[in-house]
């Protein structure tokens, strides 16, 4: 067995495009139920109409790329609003219904049949995003030994890490003013904050469209990776990767959906590498574990990971352990 | 931390003295301003439930709330005289905190009305009463676990100008201010002796201590009326003697107080007047004098003690006997 080959396989998983955008769409998932206490459980919905809205505008409407995503962000602002509406001023269980139930629905509708002129169907849709990679100032492919990155797998990289990281930046200076300050109080108890003259619902929205933003910028650069698009690449399972991701960063962290995604994709990589060699070497006999049964078993040990962590660390990796020790009397 | 133990003996007798002293004050010594100014409004006013004021702040007409079959709230008409200790006293279920709820707007009435300082607020949402000024503590305390003390109380502030999500990032603007709500917020810890959980979590604290956090907050928002459900419920008796002086002298400055509170002797030492509900209804209204002597509260509030044998005959059954 490779160990060096599994190692690093599992590094670039932990830095590749894809952790960033993930760790991206759970900084939104983060300001819902981190700072906000909203039950998100259709953050893919978000994805999806970024994703779309921007690959439509360019496709069909021929707008530049950058517009697109712009695009992207009203759709999922609109999303917001439409969840939010009915749902802020009641109980968290409907905005938890709402969105589960949206953004499956979205999906639906983005591969029917009638919404295939625009959207392309079940075929979806491809290179729209050539405008990004023609913008790409790496020339060559990086190469550090073992490690070696494509210039557009670079460009990627830079573009969407930045992204993330811009985006944790934002939330932690807004968690750390006063507006944030009402958002956890909302989180804490409604009924407090409300009693003290803080408009619970517009705090609300303002939280669940600031995080579905976030998700559909996540959505753009999905798309911009791939340069295809499917409604099925926005199974409902992805929003539930964001909520393991961020809890185990450490939910309402600034940091903890980075970490958290990091890991995920490290854990992730590593264990199809790992048992990957270990078939190939014949170390598991493929009457135990076939090839094509690793993606299950590879989310089976990372759902193990995650028990694990919540019995030792329950507030994720760099949330405050202290935090979850507070009674309610 | 080091020195608490060798403190702790001193802080106890100055706590003591600090209660005798307090008591001293409610009993003997001449009525304050406050005191006066509310006992000349209502001089006048007949000790009959609805009773109209001279200038009353609050104002409610045939509210009822029903609850299924439960008749909670049925008050055909209540007013609240500005600068006034108001108490409202009753036996348990007698619609108190659903009378809270419905005024200042976290429960929906099945009719009526009701205004505050001249403005219809009937159907107002909450957090606009409380803007308005008008500013209820809750009977099962409301505490913001994972946020400090101090965030609790800071929070209370009003107009702040970081709360507004496109300035929030812009810490220049708002940082003056913040800096003031802090010195704010520390005084009012100080002055309820919270001082010392200033940046623990709100969740760490105790019961009683949770109380005296909601009030400082609510008093952070600068009301002209505060609604107390319950105030000192679980409240230590020393610190029970200074929240009452911080309650008159909150009236003294002319703030509106309207309490529940189920101790009498508390009830009778601070209120400038009561209002007496059960089964929804105001049954009675009047100084404390009026009320002490009332057949109605004795009926209503006092029923169940009355079947106590040796206490069947004795109008205020609490402590006028043991002195
Ligand atoms: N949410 C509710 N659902 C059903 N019934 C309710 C509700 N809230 C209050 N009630 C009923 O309304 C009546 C009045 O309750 P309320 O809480 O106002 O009493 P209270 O005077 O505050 O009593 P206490 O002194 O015990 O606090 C009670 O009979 C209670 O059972
Ligand atoms: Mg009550």
């Amino acid at each position: 067995m490779d160990f060096l080959a599994i190692l690093t396989n599992a590094l670039r998983g932990a830095l590749g495009p894809e952790a960033a955008i993930y760790a991206l769409a759970a900084v939104g998932l983060n300001v819902h139920f981190g700072y906000t206490g909203l039950l998100n459980f259709g953050q893919v919905g978000f994805m999806l109409v970024g994703a779309y809205g921007t690959a439509i505008s360019v496709l069909s409407f021929e707008l530049p790329l950058g517009v697109g995503v712009l695009v992207g962000i009203a759709c999922a602002v609109v999303l917001a609003l439409i969840l939010g509406i009915p749902t802020l001023r009641l109980r968290g269980d409907y905005l938890a219904i709402a969105t589960i139930a949206a953004a499956e629905v979205l999906r639906y509708l983005y591969r029917s049949e009638w919404a295939e002129p625009l959207t392309g169907g079940v075929f979806g849709l491809k290179q729209f995003a050539d405008g990004f990679f023609e913008l790409n100032p790496f020339t060559g492919a990086l190469d550090l030994g073992p490690f070696d990155f494509s210039a557009r797998a670079l460009w990627l990289m830079v573009v969407a890490w930045s992204a993330a990281l811009l985006a944790a930046g934002f939330v932690g200076l807004l968690v750390h003013s006063p507006w944030g300050r009402v958002l956890r109080s909302v989180r804490e108890d409604e009924l407090a904050a409300r009693s003290l003259g803080k408009n619970v619902f517009a705090y609300k929205m303002q939280s669940l469209v600031l995080g579905g933003v976030f998700g559909a910028i996540a959505g753009s650069l999905l798309a911009v990776n791939s340069q295809s698009l499917n409604p099925d690449s926005f199974m409902p399972i992805i929003t539930f990767y964001l909520w393991t991701i961020m809890i185990l960063g450490g939910a309402s962290r600034v940091m903890g959906p980075i970490l958290g995604s990091v890991v995920f994709w490290f854990l992730l990589t590593f264990l199809d590498s790992f048992l990957r060699q270990a078939i190939g070497a014949g170390l598991i006999p493929s009457s135990v574990l076939a090839p094509s049964d690793i993606g299950a078993v590879r989310f089976a040990a990372v759902g193990l990971g995650l028990m694990l962590l919540m019995i030792f660390r329950p507030a994720g990796l760099i949330g405050n352990q202290k935090e979850l020790r507070l009674d309610v009397r | 931390m080091s020195g608490e133990h060798e403190t702790s003996g001193e802080e106890v007798l100055h706590e003591r003295e600090e209660l005798a002293q307090a008591e001293h004050a409610i009993a003997e010594s001449s009525p304050s301003v406050g005191a006066v100014r509310a006992a000349e409004a209502l001089a006048d006013v007949e000790p009959v439930p609805g009773v109209a004021k001279l200038d009353p702040i609050l104002v409610a007409d045939n509210v009822s709330r029903h609850f299924g079959g439960v008749r909670a709230v049925e008050v055909d008409h209540l007013e609240v005289q500005r600068g006034t200790i108001t108490a409202l006293i009753g036996p348990n279920g007698a619609g108190k905190s659903t009378f809270f709820n419905l005024v200042t707007g976290f429960d929906q009435p099945d009719s009526g009305s009701w205004s505050f300082d001249g403005t219809d607020i009937t159907g107002t949402s909450a957090y606009r009463i409380a803007r308005l000024g008008m500013v209820r503590t809750f009977q099962l305390t409301k505490a913001l676990m994972r946020l400090t003390t101090l965030e609790n109380v800071m929070l209370g502030a009003t107009a702040q100008r970081g709360e507004r999500m496109l300035v929030a990032p812009l810490r220049m603007v708002w940082k003056r201010q913040e800096r003031d709500i802090e010195q704010r917020s520390d005084e009012l810890l100080e002055r309820f002796r919270l001082s010392h959980m200033r940046d623990e979590y709100a969740g760490t604290m105790s019961g009683g201590q949770r109380k005296l956090l909601e009030m400082a907050r609510a008093l952070m928002v600068n009301p002209s009326m505060v609604m107390l459900d319950e105030p000192m419920a679980g409240v230590n008796p020393a610190l029970t003697q200074s929240l009452l002086g911080h309650i008159q002298a909150l009236r003294d400055e002319g703030m509106t107080i309207v309490l529940v509170e189920h101790d009498m002797d508390v009830i009778m030492s601070i209120s400038d007047w009561i209002v007496c509900f059960a089964e929804g209804k105001v049954i009675a209204e009047g100084r404390p004098s009026d009320i002490r002597t009332n057949r109605a509260v004795i009926d209503a509030y006092l029923g169940a003690r009355r079947a106590l044998p040796d206490r069947a005959d004795t109008p205020k059954p609490v402590t006028e006997d043991e002195t």
